[in-house]
């Protein structure tokens, strides 16, 4: 069985944090941990508003005591008034509460200059990749031959890949350009669809945005599956996982020509739009898949086939552990959609708290509002912790010999390419490991810091990566590049 | 893809379901849309779903959780000390101390972990458990269906089958269709309280075997929908049969906490497997699934479960914890489930408060299902088995031909058509029979008798006046 690179690293980390516990002296006290888009755990703190009112929810008591403010009383008591039995300990219809998927229409709307958004086409799901699969189960024949393919960008996190593989299709990658800021370009999918000819049927294209970056060809090794089981009674073939990495914004232009080309080769589009809410690009603005659409008129935006995707996950909110996302079809054929109904209806409903998150999300306090000012102060410190991250880690990367950092506009990661020295591309290769692998793996022995390399995602033959979440503290992140300058300057003299 | 036609065909061939909650939620606005009812709100008692029907919640878990979320509660002095502490101790098992991280391992939080193996070697009378056989998943139904999605290849007579109880959960059909198994019934017995018997288990596989590749036995213990509580001699029979048969055992254990029934005890599989000796305690392959909608929790709305794998080959083991991956599950509930199986201790200070709304919420369901089946066995043309677990009552259902005629006619199944009615007529939502799997004609129905006693002595009152109507009208 093929090691996985992120189970050797995250392995090794373990270990390291059971012998830091231990009082083993090494040059770092702790281990900083920025392999995952988990702000929680890089430090970053939760909302106020966000917990208060879940914790009112969970124990209704709170709402009648003046412990907490009235605006997070009164939004606890609407809520817990949808549901069932006025306990989020029920279950819920399988769609969402339906007060909820309401607001999540119109937060859409809103979103998108007033083009109409229709709550029958929501869906809540526990994560947005819950909803993907779901998805993705209609769109795959596994039995078919040739197998059912989905356009896929190179780097894409591997959750992705994984539920596609696992599914039984196939992925059939399209590189983003690293030279134009991870940009993707429709000759590129282009090239990719003929890639495809006699190989596989293609049904569907994925893209994300704002983006993780992609860029690079994917080798064979890093899309066949990774361990095949044979045992007494199951056997099955399970794929990696991995994460997402860096973020460009898509321009509407860009937009458009997708449009045109699902639209023109009939395939199906899956809009991943997570990180919609990351955006600090000066001059980027998110425009979602749906508003372009919709503004393209008819008979685009009759027929263009379209599933848009977001979380209570990403964004400042942050709250993974909540499992909150939704996704919402557009266009989609009425008797497709009763069975995409009973899909969903197969794990009765999504998490109730995740709901709840996903509405806070989208319906935050108003001015005006007594939670407003510090949801404001709290929401601006993020956001200029974010864009202070973004800007010393740009700098910083750039200014060490190897790195070449490409802007970020959006998402929650920095991927900088990383040009290793051929001395420790041979060391790689004797120690059996990828080289941006080997990378890592020092890093975090020497310098007591966790990041993915970045042939989880997929690169260019011959290019290497490294990617880490700068949705951290800004402490975190001084000591990050701090420990990854030290380390990158002796490591690059080590290997000359 | 732009219609059924082009679909997964697996998808398509997803058994239609008779769910009657859209009819319900369309009830449900009429009347807040001020439409006149012989009723003032839709009552909802086909899933297991206690908090739904007005069941409160425990103090100790809410409590808790509420402080993990809100951390400043720590400090609130108006809490039981022991919330407090049980918050810190579990926020301390969290990414960055917030229940917003992500789990720190795909298969869950190992604090949860090891509690819940302590748990179960408690509960085994000192049979061991390790955290590193224990998965977490948002509910025992999607834990299964991981395990299901292992199993599943072939097609026609290479299909996977599993045997599956007849009447079994009514989620589980679907969730077999989905991920490609079949479905191969054995019929439990009703005249015997539901129990399960070993010749039908042959029967059923013998015949099985000719249609598909059975790979695994699926068990409901304490049985859902219908409350029986297995004997350790049934379950010796059922391990001997899983070991000559080459089967996994697939045990769904989620109401073990709430057995009523006089002079009989939950005993789970895993501790009459091992109390078997060797020769089968080291080579059956049995998957265990709990999870914190039981009766006593009925927090279903918080979607927390887990499954407890034995004598499987290490590397299934390693794929069911690395296909988590791809959907981290959600922290609170497993909080929720590490409080469950680490209630409070006598001597802290929400012992009491505790023990006593478990008590209420047991109390109250044996006594509902008591009164629910001596009820329902009055009426004509009603059939209860007494229950001695769980949350449901399963009466069968003698329909008047001319309701089987007309629901023939109307293309749907005369149970359901009975629910429907009765639902439009008096607003409460029964589960029915052919959900949970019948033979022909062999109608039931099913309902959650976990509910406040005033509410289910309005639903048995609207069922008996109902179910009257229909027999006279149908003379």
């Amino acid at each position: 069985m093929k090691q996985l690179e992120y189970v050797v690293l995250a392995r090794r980390a373990s270990q390291i944090m059971e012998e830091l516990r231990k009082g083993a002296r090494k040059p770092y006290s702790e281990v900083i941990d920025v392999s995952w888009g988990d702000p929680h755990r890089a430090g970053v703190k939760p909302l106020s508003f966000v917990r208060q009112v879940l914790a009112a929810c969970l124990y209704p008591e709170l709402v009648n005591s003046n412990k907490l403010p009235v605006d997070v009383r009164q939004r606890a008591q609407r809520l817990l008034g949808q549901c069932a039995g006025g306990s989020i300990g029920s279950y819920t219809a399988t769609a969402g509460i339906a007060e909820i998927v309401h607001r999540v229409s119109e937060f859409i709307t809103r979103r998108d200059g007033g083009a109409p958004s229709h709550p029958e086409n929501i869906f809540i799901s526990a994560g947005s990749q819950w909803a993907l699969q779901n998805i993705l189960k209609v769109l795959v024949n596994s039995k078919s031959s040739p197998k059912t393919g989905v356009l896929t960008p190179v780097p894409c996190h591997c959750t992705t890949t994984l539920s596609i593989m696992g599914l039984g299709a196939v992925v059939i990658p399209y590189y983003l350009s690293e030279e134009q800021g991870w940009e993707l370009q429709v000759e590129e999918l282009d090239r990719a669809l003929e890639s495809a000819k006699g190989v596989c049927n293609p049904v569907a294209l994925y893209v994300i945005n704002p983006g993780n970056p992609s860029g690079g060809k994917i080798s064979p090794e890093q899309r066949t599956p990774k361990y095949i089981f044979v045992s007494k009674n199951m056997y099955h073939m399970v794929v990696f996982h991995a994460m997402l990495p860096v973020g460009h914004i898509q321009r509407r232009k860009s937009i458009q020509e997708v449009i045109r080309f699902v639209s023109e080769k009939k395939l199906f589009l899956l809009a991943d739009e997570v990180y919609q809410g990351c955006v600090y690009g000066e001059k980027s603005e998110f425009i979602s898949y749906k508003r372009v659409l919709a503004e393209m008129g008819p008979p685009l935006s009759d027929t263009v086939e379209l599933a848009s995707f977001h979380s209570a996950s990403k964004g400042f909110m942050g709250e993974c552990g909540m499992r909150g996302g939704y996704v919402e079809l557009i266009n989609l054929d009425p008797d497709v959609m009763k069975y995409i109904y009973k899909l969903f209806s197969k794990d009765s409903c999504a998490p109730v708290l995740g709901q709840i998150a996903l509405d806070l999300m989208i319906n935050p306090p108003q001015p005006g509002d007594p939670s407003y000012p510090l949801y404001n102060v709290e929401t601006q410190n993020i956001r200029t912790m974010l864009v202070h991250n973004v800007k010393r880690a740009f700098e910083v990367v750039n200014s060490l010999p190897g790195f070449c950092c490409q802007p970020v506009e959006g998402g929650a990661f920095a991927f900088p390419r990383l040009h290793l020295p051929p001395k420790a591309i041979q060391k790689a290769k004797e120690v059996g490991l990828q080289p941006d692998t080997f990378y890592c793996i020092r890093l975090l022995e020497e310098a007591g810091v966790l990041i993915s390399p970045g042939c989880e995602y997929g690169q260019k033959e011959g290019t290497h990566h490294i990617r880490f979440c700068i949705m951290t503290s800004e402490v975190m992140m001084e000591e990050l590049l701090r420990r990854l300058t030290c380390f990158h300057t002796q490591f690059m003299k080590d290997f000359s | 893809m732009s219609s059924v036609q082009e679909m997964n065909p697996r998808v398509r061939g997803i058994r239609a379901t008779v769910s009657l909650q859209s009819l319900a939620a369309r009830l449900t606005e009429e009347i807040m849309q001020g439409a006149k009812k012989p009723f003032k709100k839709v009552t909802d008692v086909s899933s297991g779903d206690p908090q739904r029907a007005g069941m409160s919640p425990i103090s100790f878990v809410r409590q808790v959780l509420a402080v993990c979320l809100y951390p400043q509660l720590l400090k609130e002095k108006s809490l039981p000390l022991d919330v407090r502490q049980r918050a810190q101790k579990l926020l301390g098992s969290c990414g960055g101390g917030s229940v917003g991280s992500y789990s720190k391992t795909s298969c869950g939080i190992p604090h949860v972990h090891k509690s819940v193996a302590e748990f179960i070697t408690r509960r085994d009378g000192g049979v061991s458990s390790h955290p590193e056989n224990i998965i977490f998943s948002s509910g025992s139904q999607k834990t299964l269906s991981l395990v299901l999605h292992l199993m599943a290849s072939g097609e026609g007579e290479t299909q996977t089958g599993v045997l599956t109880p007849v009447p079994c959960p009514h989620t589980l059909p679907m969730l077999l269709d989905e991920t490609g198994v079949a479905l191969m019934p054995y019929q439990l017995m009703e005249g015997r309280g539901w129990a399960l018997d070993l010749d039908e288990l042959h029967q059923a596989l013998k015949t099985a075997r000719g249609r598909c590749e059975p790979r695994a036995i699926y068990i409901s213990n304490p049985g859902n929908p219908t409350g029986h509580v297995q004997d350790r001699k049934t379950m010796e029979e059922v391990i001997r049969f899983a070991a000559t048969e080459g089967l996994v055992l697939l045990a769904e254990e989620v109401y073990q906490d709430s057995v009523f029934g006089q002079g009989r005890e939950f005993l789970s599989y895993k501790k009459v497997l091992f109390e078997m000796g060797k020769k089968y305690s080291e080579t059956v392959e049995l998957i265990s699934f709990n999870s914190i909608s039981s009766a006593s929790m009925g927090e279903c709305g918080l979607r927390g479960g887990y499954m407890e794998v034995i004598n499987m080959d290490p590397a299934v083991n390693n794929y069911l914890r690395s296909m988590q991956g791809t959907s981290s599950p959600p922290v609170l509930p497993q909080l929720a489930l590490e409080v469950m199986v680490n209630p409070p201790s006598p001597g802290d200070p929400s012992y009491e408060t505790y023990t006593q709304e478990i008590r209420r919420t047991l109390t109250t369901l044996s006594q509902n299902a008591q009164r629910a089946c001596e009820f329902l066995n009055d009426l004509p043309g009603m059939n209860c088995q007494p229950a001695m677990a769980g949350v449901f009552l399963y009466p069968s259902l003698h329909l008047p031909p001319q309701m089987i005629e007309e629901a023939k006619m109307l293309g749907v199944e005369a149970d359901v058509l009975y629910c429907q009615r009765f639902l439009e007529e008096e607003g409460v939502c029964l589960g029915s029979g052919c959900e949970n799997g019948q033979e022909d004609q062999n109608y039931h129905i099913r309902l959650c008798v976990l509910a406040p006693p005033a509410t289910l002595e309005e639903v048995l009152a609207r069922l008996r006046s109902f179910h009257l109507l229909q027999l006279g009208r149908f003379p």
